[in-house]
This record gives C-alpha cells, sequence and structure tokens, in this order.
C-alpha cells in the first residue's frame, strides 16, 4: 500500500513535469499575446515588442521555460500580467485557492448526500414513478449546460429565495483562520460570519453540484440494481437481518465501489464547472482568475492554474484507489 | 404434527409483456422433525423457487405465492415482513449453491458468521466472535480464528460452502434448506461436504430439505424423496423404495442415468432423452410426455392425477413402470 502510495507520487511528478512543457507551449501558441491583450487597440507595434521585451517574451521559447522551471524549483511562479497584473501568481493562487476549495467541497458534499440517497431509494422503487421522475430529473440535470444553469439560479431564484447572488461577501466575514470563511466562523463560533458564508456559497454550489449529482445519481441506482440481485444479498435475507442492516452492510457497501470511483471522477472534473459557476456568480475563486487568465493572456497565472488542476486531478484519481482498496478487501490483500 | 406441512405451493411469475409462468404448481411435502427430505429434478424444475418461496425470499414484485407452508403450526405465507425477519437465520436456516457469491466478497468471514448470532441471539460482537471461531472449528475450517478476519476470496470454494453451513446452522434452527450445497465444487470436495451436512443435521436434531438434481445425494442422505418436474410433484416415496422400485418413468430414466460401480462393463449410460425445452404444459397434457418412452395418446390429452398408492407413496403418472422390472441400484 505505501509503496504503491509511493510509486504514483513518483509517476505524477513526472506527469507534473511534462504537462507543464505542454502548457508553456500551448499557452504560447494561442494567438495573440499578454501585450496586445494589456495594450489592446491603442497599442502600437512598438509598445508591444517593449512590453514583450519587459515581459521577457521575446527570447526563444525553450529559453523562456528553463527560466520559469528554475525560479518554479524556488517557488517562484512569476508575477501576473493581466489578472491582478504585478502581484505574484503564488499569492494569487493563495488568496483565490480555499475559495474554489470551499464552493467545491460543498457543491460535491451536495451531489453526495442527495444522489447517493436519492439513487438507493431510486432503485428501491425502480419502474415507479419516483424511479421515472428522479431519472428524468437526472437526465436534465447533465444536459442543461452549467453556465445557463447558474444565470437562472442567479437572476430567477435568487431573489426568491432571499439569497445573495453574488459570491462570497467579505463584509461580516469572519476572523480569518484558515481562509475557508465557513469553517473560519464555525472554529472562532461567529455562527452569524458561518451562516452568511454558507448563505453565499448555496446557489453556486447548487449549480455547480447539478452534474456531478445526476452521475452519482445514476451510478448509484445502477451499483444498488446490479448488488441487490447479488446473491450474498440473498443470504443476508435468510439469515433474517433487520432491513437497515441488509441495507446499509450488505447492498451499500458494495454499491459504493462504482460510486467512488464516480464521485474521484467528478471531483476531478468540478474545475471546469468552477470556471463557469464562479464567473457567473463574480465568485473570487481560482476558476474566474482562470477565465479572466484566458482572456488577458495571462501566462503565469494560467501556468500555475492549469498545472494545479491537473495535480488536484491526479491526486483525487489517487485518493479513489486508495479508498477502493479501503472498500474492497479483494484489492488489498491482492 | 409435521414440522414442516408444504400444502399446494404455487409460485407464479408475472412479467411485463409475457404470459404468466408458473414455476411451481400445487406442490406438497410434509418435513418431520429431523427428518430429511429430497427435492429432486433436473434443472427448470422449480426446485430453487420452491425453497425460496418457502423463506419467502422470492421477489416481492413479479412473483405470485399461494398455498400454505406450515412451519411448526404457522402459515409462513401470512407473516409480516418483520416476522418472517424473526425466524429466517434463527428456526429456517438456508445454504445456496455458490458459495463464492453467496458470500459477501467485502466483509471478513467472522462478521458474516456473527451477524446471525448477534441479530437472533443478542449476543455481543466479542462473545460472538468466540461463537463463531467455535462453528468454523465444528464445520471443519481449520484455524478458525485466524480465518474470522480473511475475507472469502482467501478461502477455497469447500471453506467457503463450510463456512455458509456455519453461518446456515449457527443459531440451531429446526429446519435447514440446502439448495444443490454440492453442485458447485470439486467432486473430491462433494462428499465430504455432504458427510458434514448429514453429520450436522444428526447431531442438532436439525430437519433437512435436500435440493438436488443428483439422485447419488438423496441415496446417500435422504429418508423420502419428492421427484419434481415441470412444477410439480411426480413421485414421492421412502428413499429405499424409491431406489428399488422406481414407477415413474423419469424417476427411472434419472436411476438409469446414474453412473454405477456395478454396471456390467461396456454398459451405457441412459440419459433421458430431451430436455426441459421439450415440455408442454400441464394442462390437458402430462408435462413429460414428449420425452418419455412410456407415453401414451392419453398422455397428450389429459393431465395424470396424483395418486396414492399407500404408505406415503404418491405418482402422478397413466401409465407407470411396472413393479415387475425393478432397476438393481445400490444405495
Ligand atoms: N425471478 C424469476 N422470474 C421469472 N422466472 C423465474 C424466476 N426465478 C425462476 N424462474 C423460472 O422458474 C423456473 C424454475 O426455476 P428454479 O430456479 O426453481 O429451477 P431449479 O429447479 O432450481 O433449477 P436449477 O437446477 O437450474 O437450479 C425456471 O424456468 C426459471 O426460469
Ligand atoms: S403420464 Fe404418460 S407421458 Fe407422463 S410420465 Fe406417465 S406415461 Fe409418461
Ligand atoms: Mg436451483
Amino acid at each position: 500500500m505505501l509503496r504503491y502510495t509511493v510509486r504514483r507520487l513518483i509517476q505524477l511528478l513526472g506527469v507534473v513535469l511534462v504537462l507543464s512543457l505542454l502548457v508553456f507551449a500551448w499557452l504560447r501558441a494561442l494567438p495573440g499575446g499578454p501585450a496586445s491583450a494589456l495594450l489592446g487597440d491603442r497599442g502600437t507595434d512598438e509598445s508591444r515588442a517593449a512590453l514583450e521585451k519587459q515581459l521577457g517574451l521575446d527570447q526563444p521559447i525553450f529559453i523562456q521555460y528553463f527560466k520559469f522551471l528554475g525560479r518554479a524549483l524556488t517557488g517562484d511562479f512569476g508575477n501576473s500580467t493581466g489578472v491582478q497584473p504585478g502581484d505574484s501568481v503564488v499569492d494569487i493562487f493563495v488568496q483565490r485557492f480555499p475559495a474554489t476549495l470551499e464552493l467545491s467541497i460543498f457543491a460535491i458534499i451536495l451531489a453526495v448526500v442527495v444522489g447517493i440517497p436519492l439513487g438507493y431509494v431510486a432503485a428501491k422503487r425502480r419502474g415507479t414513478w419516483f424511479d421515472n421522475l428522479s431519472v428524468g430529473g437526472s437526465l436534465i440535470g447533465v444536459a442543461v449546460p452549467v453556465f445557463f444553469l447558474a444565470f437562472v439560479l442567479k437572476e430567477v431564484l435568487a431573489s426568491k429565495l432571499g439569497l445573495p447572488s453574488v459570491g462570497r461577501q467579505d463584509a461580516i466575514g469572519a476572523t480569518r483562520v484558515t481562509g475557508f470563511f465557513v469553517l473560519d466562523g464555525l472554529i472562532t463560533q461567529e455562527w452569524d460570519a458561518a451562516w452568511n458564508a454558507l448563505k453565499h456559497l448555496f446557489l453556486p454550489a447548487a449549480a455547480l453540484a447539478t452534474i456531478p449529482f445526476a452521475v452519482i445519481f445514476r451510478i448509484t441506482r445502477a451499483a444498488v440494481l446490479d448488488v441487490m440481485d447479488e446473491d450474498y444479498v440473498r443470504t443476508a435475507e435468510a439469515k433474517g437481518l433487520t432491513a437497515p442492516l441488509v441495507r446499509r452492510r450488505h447492498v451499500l457497501r458494495n454499491a459504493m465501489l462504482p460510486v467512488v470511483t464516480t464521485i474521484g471522477l467528478q471531483i476531478g472534473a468540478l474545475l471546469a464547472g468552477a470556471v463557469l459557476t464562479e464567473k457567473v456568480f463574480a465568485f473570487p475563486g481560482v476558476g474566474e482568475a482562470l477565465a479572466l487568465g484566458f482572456e488577458r493572456r495571462d501566462y503565469p497565472v494560467l501556468q500555475m492554474l492549469i498545472m494545479v488542476a491537473a495535480i488536484v486531478y491526479v491526486v483525487v484519481n489517487l485518493l479513489v484507489d486508495l479508498s477502493y482498496a479501503l472498500i474492497d478487501p479483494r484489492i488489498r490483500t491482492r | 404434527m409435521a414440522l414442516l406441512e408444504v400444502r399446494d405451493l404455487t409460485v407464479e411469475f408475472h412479467r411485463k409483456g409475457e404470459e404468466p409462468f408458473t414455476a411451481v404448481d400445487r406442490v406438497s411435502f410434509d418435513v418431520e422433525p429431523g427428518q430429511t427430505v429430497g427435492l429432486v429434478g433436473e434443472s427448470g424444475c422449480g426446485k430453487s423457487v420452491t425453497s425460496l418461496a418457502i423463506m419467502g425470499l422470492l421477489p416481492k414484485r413479479g412473483a405470485k405465492v399461494s398455498g400454505t407452508v406450515n412451519f411448526e403450526g404457522t402459515d409462513l405465507l401470512t407473516l409480516s415482513d418483520k416476522q418472517l425477519r424473526d425466524k429466517r437465520g434463527r428456526d429456517l436456516g438456508m445454504v445456496f449453491q455458490d458459495p463464492l457469491s453467496s458470500l459477501n466478497p467485502v466483509i471478513p468471514i467472522g462478521l458474516q458468521v456473527t451477524e446471525v448470532l448477534e441479530r437472533h441471539q443478542g449476543l455481543s460482537r466479542k462473545k460472538a466472535m468466540v461463537e463463531a471461531a467455535d462453528l468454523l472449528d465444528k464445520v471443519g475450517i481449520p484455524d478458525p480464528t485466524r480465518r474470522l478476519s480473511e475475507y472469502p476470496h482467501q478461502l477455497s470454494g469447500g471453506m467457503r460452502q463450510r463456512a455458509l453451513i456455519a453461518i446456515a446452522l449457527a443459531c440451531k434452527p429446526r429446519l435447514l434448506i440446502a439448495d444443490e450445497p454440492t453442485t458447485a465444487l470439486d467432486v473430491t470436495i462433494q462428499a465430504q461436504i455432504l458427510a458434514l451436512l448429514k453429520g450436522l443435521v444428526q447431531d442438532l436434531g436439525t430437519a433437512l430439505v435436500m435440493i438436488t438434481h443428483d439422485l447419488g445425494v438423496v441415496a446417500g442422505l435422504c429418508d423420502e424423496v419428492n421427484v419434481l418436474y415441470g412444477g410439480r410433484v411426480v413421485e414421492k416415496a421412502q428413499r429405499h423404495e424409491l431406489f428399488a422400485e422406481p414407477r415413474h418413468p423419469y424417476t427411472h430414466g434419472l436411476l438409469a442415468s446414474i453412473p454405477r460401480l456395478d454396471a456390467p462393463r461396456g454398459e451405457r449410460l441412459n440419459p433421458i432423452r430431451g430436455s426441459v425445452a421439450d415440455n408442454i404444459p400441464w394442462d390437458h397434457a402430462c408435462a413429460f410426455a414428449p420425452r418419455c418412452p412410456n407415453a401414451l395418446d392419453l398422455c397428450r390429452e389429459q393431465t395424470p392425477v396424483q395418486e396414492d398408492l399407500g404408505g406415503g407413496r404418491l405418482l402422478r403418472c397413466h401409465n407407470p413402470v411396472q413393479p415387475e422390472v425393478p432397476q438393481e441400484v445400490s444405495a
């Protein structure tokens, strides 16, 4: 188990290195560049050239890359050119990442807490109106673009529910401890602040949660249907175990195997949704920075954020595999 | 009073867009305390459905069960789900055919034994574990304490079936139903498992319903035998009478197809021709007629009724095998 984890982490290092090169080259292949993005129509050829020289973009690409790599090893990932010009990319990340993490965690919790029980109940009542309705609903959940849904939630539902329509207000923010506003509020026992932070999270998280919810729901339903027909569930019933015990110990535990994988994949895919959701709700997270970064061709910011997204993805997958082994002894004891 | 009285047990499966299918058709039999009764027949004749109906384990939707299943005087078919759960595992145990798929792959063997003890005997986990080790020891699993923390995939097929037998007998039920408990096992292991079952039910005084397609199993184990064909009992007899004097052509065919050590050299086995797929419906005919060497025209026109031949012997046939030509079988 430990050796396996270490091997996977070394793999991760290789992936990061190769990816950094790809991202680096790929960004510079995009039409336009930071200079034109910053100067806009007012820029002359001379002013653009001067700015490119100042940003070091006039040098051959591999020299740029090795300089970047050398600085990166010392923990310096450059300064933003467009999103928050002049700020260190690392600072921007540290500032914004907790917001996105908080949003994503809340979204995935929503998706899991609603998706798994609903999937179970739908499987138990296969073929009833409840089942058909929730399967239909989940289809819509996957089909509706996140951007549109976020927009509807913001413009239509926010005022009706009395929820804030722009994200993450600092107005009555709690004393900063971790940078996660809800958690900070709870730690410092500033309940109002925690509640306020939670309210600001709710709509963006709901928008972000729809697709993971729909997928988790459907996989849970399918897995429970499969497992309910298994011989060992019949054995459990033949023992006369109570229905809740059969459900918890025999059905759900086995059905969770595919669901765990799905949750992992969905967490990995969450950043894509976060970019859109954060933009609609003006939620100051890394998703918003990523969107801005593309508009303004902010190479350092983009490089950092794309790399982090990749690392998160690989690490989540590793965690999925490890939790898989935790649930399934056939893998653990192999 | 018999321990188990099954009367006119009928199971119909209703599936969308299909004709209702009668898998078990007015099956009746008794099991006395401590007695071993066999249900014998080919694949698809309704053996498993019968046992699942008795246990209340058929799917709630799509399966219509009628008749009565009196167990110690209570009709199990009228009990609520909760009342049934109180009886299953405590008063009625069941062992299934495939030991690998019948054990939960992600839970240690120990917990799979203790959960039934915790449920019905109110033992603490700790006490149940001690008891579980003892049970595994009784069913012949070596090093039982270590096995408790192992998972099904770490045990051999025979060990798994032993574990399932330990689970089924953990609460010393009055009745055990074993549905082809050896079919999925190696031939060498089969005999061991049968001997184990026989010894255990004798020690515990547990009655056994032995379900099998193998008359060899019946010969070694059963006091009384019900031969099923197409969801109906076609012949019922004491074991030695059935072997000495099979009356139903289907039973006769089954016996003739058992490999025998005392058969003259070169004599070929006589499997029954055709397969269940040839069955015709029981209404207005005998379902076995297309495969029956004794079939008369009458057999395709009229359903044979069940006759009582006396001495607990029942037969459903228009043209039975005559006792003048008995099969010699060393049972
Ligand atoms: N849940 C179900 N829905 C519909 N039909 C079923 C169902 N379960 C069993 N059957 C049908 O009932 C008939 C009897 O099946 P059963 O499993 O009792 O046979 P069996 O005698 O146990 O055979 P085997 O030796 O293969 O185990 C078969 O034709 C089968 O297709
Ligand atoms: S009733 Fe006729 S067809 Fe059926 S078993 Fe008897 S002889 Fe054969
Ligand atoms: Mg069967």
